[in-house]
C-alpha cells in the first residue's frame, strides 16, 4: 500500500479519520494510520497544525480524556439544538450533587455520599448515573458489607470536554475559607 | 363495628376509582413541595442564608426554632421523609443543650458543640455548588455537537491464517488413521515429490477446494506414498501454488489452487 510522503497529506488523512470517528480517537489509535512510520512528537505536531487550520472553519479540534475530536465551534451549538428540540432532560439536583461528590471525592461509597449530603441516596440516582455511564465501580471498601466504590469515568471528561479530572473546576472555591470556631 | 382502609368506598353505588381531585393533593405537587429541599443540610443551608446568619457563629436557638417550624409542616405530609429530618431535630436540640451547659473548668479548651454541624454544612455547600458548577458546564448532547462525517466502515478481511503447528496436527491425525489401515506391500515404489505437486495440482484443478483429509487416500496408500503427498502439498504452498486456510483452531483445513486471480 502507498504510504504519504509529504506533510499535507498527513494531515489530510488525520482529518479524515477525525472527523469518520464516531468516538475520539487517541494518539495510539492515530498511530495505526500509518502503519508504525510516524513518531509520536510528529504526529502531535502534525494535530497542533490541523487544530490551527480549522481556527477559521467551523470546527474546533479538541482534546478530551479518551482522545482527539472534531466538535462545532460553540458559536453554532445554539442553531445546531433547533435540529433537536427534543433534549435530555435536566438532571434532579439529587443527581447533580452525587455526582459532584463522586467527581470530586471519589473514589466513594454510597456511605460517603448519604454523609455529605446528609439523606439516603436513591438506587435511581446511581442508575442514572451509570446509565449515562459517567460514573462506575472501581472497587470495594474493605469494611462490613464491602460497599461498592463509585469513580468518574473517561466518559464522563469527554462529555464535559476535560482531559483530566484536574480540569475540573477546583473545589476551593466553591469552598468557604474555614475560619476556627471559637 | 369493623373500620377498615380496605372496604371500598362507594358513591351512590358506585365504587369510588380514584380521589376527586379537589380533595386531593396530587403525589407530584407533593413531591414538588418537599423535593425543594435536598434532606434537613439542605434546608438549615436555605434557614441560614435566607436569615443571613454567620455560618460560623449560628445562633443556635433562633436556628433551632425555625428548623422545628418547617419540620412539623413536612410531618404533615409525608412522615418517612421526615425521619431524616427529625434526626437532624435531636442534633440541634443536643448542640444548643450543649452550648447552655457551664463549662467544666478543668477542660481549658472545649470544642464549640457547633463545629460538627459547621463542617458538614460547609462541606455540603461547597458540593452544592460544585454541582450547580457542573450542570452548567457545556456538555456533548446539549451544549456540544461532535462532528460525525458519514463514513461506511469496510474492514479489510484476511483470510484465516494456518500455523505449522496445525498442519502438524492434522498430519498427525492422517498418520494415525493411515497407521489403523496399513497393508504391508511388496514392490517398489517410485516416489516423487514434484509427481505428487502435479497430481495434486490436477486434483484441485478439478475440485476447486478440498478437505485437507480428503486429499489422503488412507485406504490404498502407505506411509511412504502418504508422507510424499504431504511434502508434495507444502512444496505447493511454498511455491505459492495452492493456498491452505482454516476458518477457526483446530477447524477442518482446506486446500485450494492459488490459480484464480
Amino acid at each position: 500500500m502507498r504510504e504519504p510522503d509529504n506533510i499535507e497529506e498527513m494531515k489530510r488523512i488525520l482529518e479524515a479519520a477525525l472527523l469518520t470517528s464516531p468516538q475520539p480517537l487517541a494518539l495510539e489509535d492515530l498511530l495505526k494510520l500509518f502503519a508504525g512510520r510516524m513518531e509520536r512528537a510528529t504526529l502531535r505536531m502534525l494535530l497542533d497544525e490541523l487544530k490551527a487550520d480549522w481556527a477559521e472553519k467551523t470546527l474546533d479540534l479538541v482534546q478530551v480524556a479518551s482522545g482527539y475530536r472534531f466538535q462545532a465551534k460553540a458559536e453554532y451549538s445554539e442553531y445546531l439544538s433547533r435540529l433537536n428540540p427534543e433534549r435530555q432532560p435536566k438532571y434532579s439536583r439529587a443527581v447533580m450533587e452525587t455526582l459532584a461528590i463522586i467527581a470530586y471525592r471519589q473514589p466513594v461509597t454510597r456511605g460517603d455520599i448519604e454523609q455529605i449530603r446528609g439523606v439516603a441516596v436513591n438506587p435511581n440516582v446511581i442508575r442514572q448515573l451509570q446509565e449515562r455511564d459517567w460514573i462506575d465501580v472501581v472497587g470495594q471498601r474493605e469494611v462490613p458489607g464491602r460497599p461498592s466504590l463509585y469513580a468518574t469515568t473517561k466518559h464522563f471528561l469527554d462529555d464535559l470536554n476535560l482531559r483530566s479530572l484536574a480540569e475540573l473546576p477546583p473545589f476551593e472555591a466553591f469552598a468557604q475559607t474555614e475560619i476556627p470556631l471559637e | 363495628m369493623e373500620f377498615t382502609t380496605n372496604h371500598p368506598v362507594k358513591i351512590k353505588g358506585e365504587p369510588l376509582s380514584a380521589l376527586p381531585q379537589d380533595l386531593y393533593i396530587p403525589p407530584d405537587a407533593l413531591e414538588v413541595y418537599l423535593e425543594t429541599f435536598e434532606g434537613p443540610l439542605d434546608l438549615l443551608l436555605y434557614l441560614i442564608r435566607k436569615h443571613n446568619l454567620d455560618i460560623l457563629d449560628i445562633p443556635m436557638a433562633d436556628l433551632t426554632v425555625q428548623y422545628m417550624a418547617y419540620v412539623d409542616k413536612m410531618k404533615v405530609v409525608n412522615l418517612e421523609l421526615a425521619a431524616e429530618y427529625l434526626l437532624m431535630s435531636a442534633m440541634l436540640i443536643e448542640i444548643k443543650s450543649r452550648m447552655l451547659l457551664p463549662k467544666p473548668t478543668e477542660v481549658a479548651v472545649e470544642d464549640d458543640p457547633r463545629a460538627e454541624l459547621v463542617r458538614r454544612l460547609m462541606e455540603y455547600e461547597a458540593i452544592k455548588l460544585a454541582a450547580q458548577r457542573l450542570d452548567a458546564m457545556p456538555k456533548v448532547g446539549e451544549q456540544i455537537e461532535v462532528a460525525a462525517a458519514y463514513y461506511q466502515q469496510i474492514s479489510l478481511v484476511k483470510p484465516p491464517e494456518v500455523s505449522l503447528d496445525d498442519l502438524v496436527e492434522a498430519w498427525r491425525n492422517v498418520l494415525k488413521r493411515a497407521k489403523l489401515n496399513q497393508h504391508h506391500k511388496l514392490g517398489r515404489a517410485e516416489l516423487s515429490v514434484r509427481e505428487h505437486m502435479s497430481l495434486l495440482l490436477r486434483r484441485l484443478s478439478a475440485a476447486q477446494v478440498l478437505r485437507f483429509d480428503e486429499l489422503f487416500d488412507l485406504e490404498t496408500e502407505g506411509v511412504p506414498k502418504l508422507v510424499v503427498n504431504f511434502l508434495a502439498m507444502l512444496e505447493l504452498a511454498k511455491e505459492g501454488l495452492v493456498r491452505i486456510t482454516q476458518q477457526e483452531a483446530f477447524g477442518t483445513i482446506y486446500v485450494q489452487a492459488n490459480s484464480a486471480g
